[in-house]
């Protein structure tokens, strides 16, 4: 209560003595701080333009000399015939990969969570408790014997794809997201003659854009940077996705480092671009289903 | 537009039309959601249970089997030999438990580090300056980076000779008393390393967690807190700690969680970083390793239920924390 009186009076009369110093000071910390957290990235940035043998050349390896793109028009080169593989082909194979996780992913999802928060029928708890126990299993842990049941499919696109699609803490994200519509949005829609299918794509799916948003980047983030499963399931390089293709690459003798960071923005860069438009979306998304979750 | 026929979807099996629906018979709709609620959530459920359910299950009927890939010999029942193996068999228990305590040591590591930075870098963020957009964002930079990639940056930052990063930067600072460290390669800085990367990448994950948080404290309470004439340890002490407990709470126990599951930056570094094998490896590595290397599938399985089991703890320990809290 005595915030309320006296809180407009008091804070203002402190602020102006010590806000320029204070300011100053938080922007010399953070600077410091942003500084030294970035130094990989810049390293990997620099490195990328650098000649190869200063990439690893100690503390000159942050020095910018003799910039150029030779290292990004060599790894494009020396990714250019059957044996290799193809560069833009591991794009390929991730672009789509990604592309069809995500959308696949948002429309089952998204449905199935709308269909266990917002109608009534008999056993939808019963489902809904199924998915919690499945989200409790970490793919981590179905990896072998997925591995081992779906031998016979390895260097194939689907099973690439195909298990990551149904996603049970994406379900369980739109769930929280759509627990909190009023109820009377729905009410009016039925007044107006829309089933619930109609309902959820005309109405529900509009106005839960964030949820759309932060789910698809979570899953976007994952697939791009998925790894264990294409270990097990993938040795042949026109199916291979990037991140799989980047161990290959970093793991050749004599290892070029110039090449082999430039491969590395290369694979970062999509997401990069993803996380610079959708950034908003994201945090809010993310932060949104950690605390009220 | 408003009068319009039912959608067609919805058509289907429609008996009353739109007007008797607001005070509609219940049953009758009852049925009716009950198809399109079941029809709605069957792919996503269909998809879990074939991808997720079955292949966990199969796991547990896998370790009591001696089953090995591309072997011409049928699978025999094992009973809990695997198990047995696991933990007694010398050849086998030596990499897993040593597996095992360096997951536990990566967990008990990462947990307070990784979270006290995010928490510390929350609160430094948590200021309305200009700019500060753009340092949430460097901060928060690093998880999008695939760990693929962050082990490849990090190799050569901790890369052996004298030319690497990190040892070159040591001689300038020591005036050339520092000789060369193989940080990945030595058992003592293995697990370090591999600590310090995956702290790097995930800390801003859980940061943006913890500011979401800190900015649900309302501001009278810091304000009130001034008026008292609080210290700002006071205050981080009694307003900011209690405001993000439950938010605390969950970001640790997740990190927990996740931090179970560390594989691919061991597995990349292991296999052509030079990353000394016995001192990094990992309950999952593990799993992996023994599937795909050795073909023991039974093997692997076993170290997948345990694995599981380990995490399931974990999880069910997170939500007894949580719960109470967010039912306030």
């Amino acid at each position: 209560m005595s915030t309320l009186t006296s809180g407009p009076t008091g804070a203002p009369l402190r602020r102006p003595t010590r806000a320029p110093l204070r300011r100053f000071l938080d922007y010399a910390v953070l600077s410091v701080l942003a500084f030294v957290f970035t130094l990989p990235v810049l390293y990997l940035l620099l490195g990328s333009l650098k000649p190869s043998d200063e990439v690893l050349n100690g503390l000159s390896g942050f020095l910018p000399t003799h910039l150029s793109f030779d290292n990004y028009a060599a790894v494009l080169d020396s990714l250019n015939s059957d044996s290799t593989g193809y560069f833009w082909q591991f794009m390929g194979v991730s672009l789509l990969l990604a592309f069809v996780v995500v959308t696949g992913g948002l429309f089952v999802n998204s449905m199935a969570a709308y269909g266990l928060s917002r109608l009534k029928w008999r056993g939808r708890e019963a489902v809904f408790t199924l998915v919690l126990l499945l989200m409790l299993v970490p793919f981590e842990s179905v990896a072998v014997p997925l591995f081992y049941m779906f031998n016979d499919q390895r260097n194939t696109l689907f099973i690439q794809a195909l298990p990551f699609v149904a996603n049970a803490f994406s379900v369980y994200q739109f769930h929280t997201f759509f627990r909190s519509i009023p109820p009377s949005i729905e009410e009016a829609a039925r007044l107006d003659g829309a089933g619930p299918w109609r309902t959820f794509f005309a109405i529900i799916v509009p106005m839960s854009k964030p949820a759309f948003a932060s789910v698809a980047i979570l899953t976007f983030l994952t697939q791009w940077g998925s790894f264990l499963w294409p270990v097990l399931m993938v040795s042949d390089p026109s199916v291979r996705p990037l991140p799989l293709e980047m161990s290959v690459f970093q793991g050749q003798q004599p290892p070029d480092w110039g090449q082999i960071l430039a491969f590395g923005v290369l694979l970062v860069l999509p997401v990069l671009i993803v996380f610079a438009f959708f950034q908003r979306w994201f945090v809010q998304g993310v932060a949104g289903s950690a605390v009220k979750g | 537009m408003k009068t319009v026929e039912p959608a067609p979807a919805a058509a289907s099996g429609r008996q009353q039309g739109p007007l008797v629906g607001a005070p509609a018979p219940r049953p009758s709709r009852r049925s009716r959601e009950w198809l399109h609620g079941l029809l709605m959530s069957a792919p996503a459920v269909a998809g879990l249970i074939a991808f997720v359910g079955i292949p966990f299950c199969y796991a547990v009927v896998l370790s009591f089997h001696n089953v090995r890939l591309g072997s011409p010999l049928e699978p025999t029942f094992f009973g809990v030999e695997q198990y047995r193996r696991l933990f007694t068999d010398p050849d086998l228990s030596g990499p897993f438990l040593r597996a095992l305590l360096n997951n536990l040591t990566f967990a008990v590591v990462v947990v307070p580090l990784q979270t006290g930075l995010a928490l510390g870098l929350a609160i430094l963020l948590n200021r309305k300056l200009k700019a500060i957009g753009l340092f949430r964002s460097l901060f928060f930079m690093p998880v999008v980076f695939p760990m693929a990639l962050v082990a490849v940056i990090w190799r050569l930052i901790l890369a052996r000779s004298d030319q690497g990063m990190l040892n070159s930067a040591l001689d300038a600072v020591s005036l050339g008393n520092w000789g060369a460290f193989d940080w990945l390669g030595d058992g003592l800085t293995a697990m370090a390393s591999i600590i310090v990367l995956s702290v790097w990448q995930g800390v801003g994950f859980q940061m943006v967690i913890l500011l979401a948080g800190l900015q649900q404290i309302p501001g009278e309470l810091y304000e009130a807190a001034e008026l008292d004439r609080a210290s700002r340890w006071q205050q981080f002490r009694h307003v900011t700690l209690p405001g993000i407990r439950g938010t605390l709470v969950f970001v640790a126990l997740l990190t927990s969680v996740l931090s179970f599951r560390v594989f691919d930056q061991v597995y990349v570094l292991v296999k052509g970083g030079g990353l000394d094998e016995d001192a990094a490896r990992t309950v999952m590595y593990q799993a992996v390793t023994t599937a795909f290397d050795q073909n023991n599938i039974g093997q692997a399985s076993a170290i997948t239920v345990v694995f599981f089991l380990i995490v399931v703890v974990l999880t069910l320990i997170q939500r007894r924390v949580v719960r109470p809290d967010n039912e306030d």
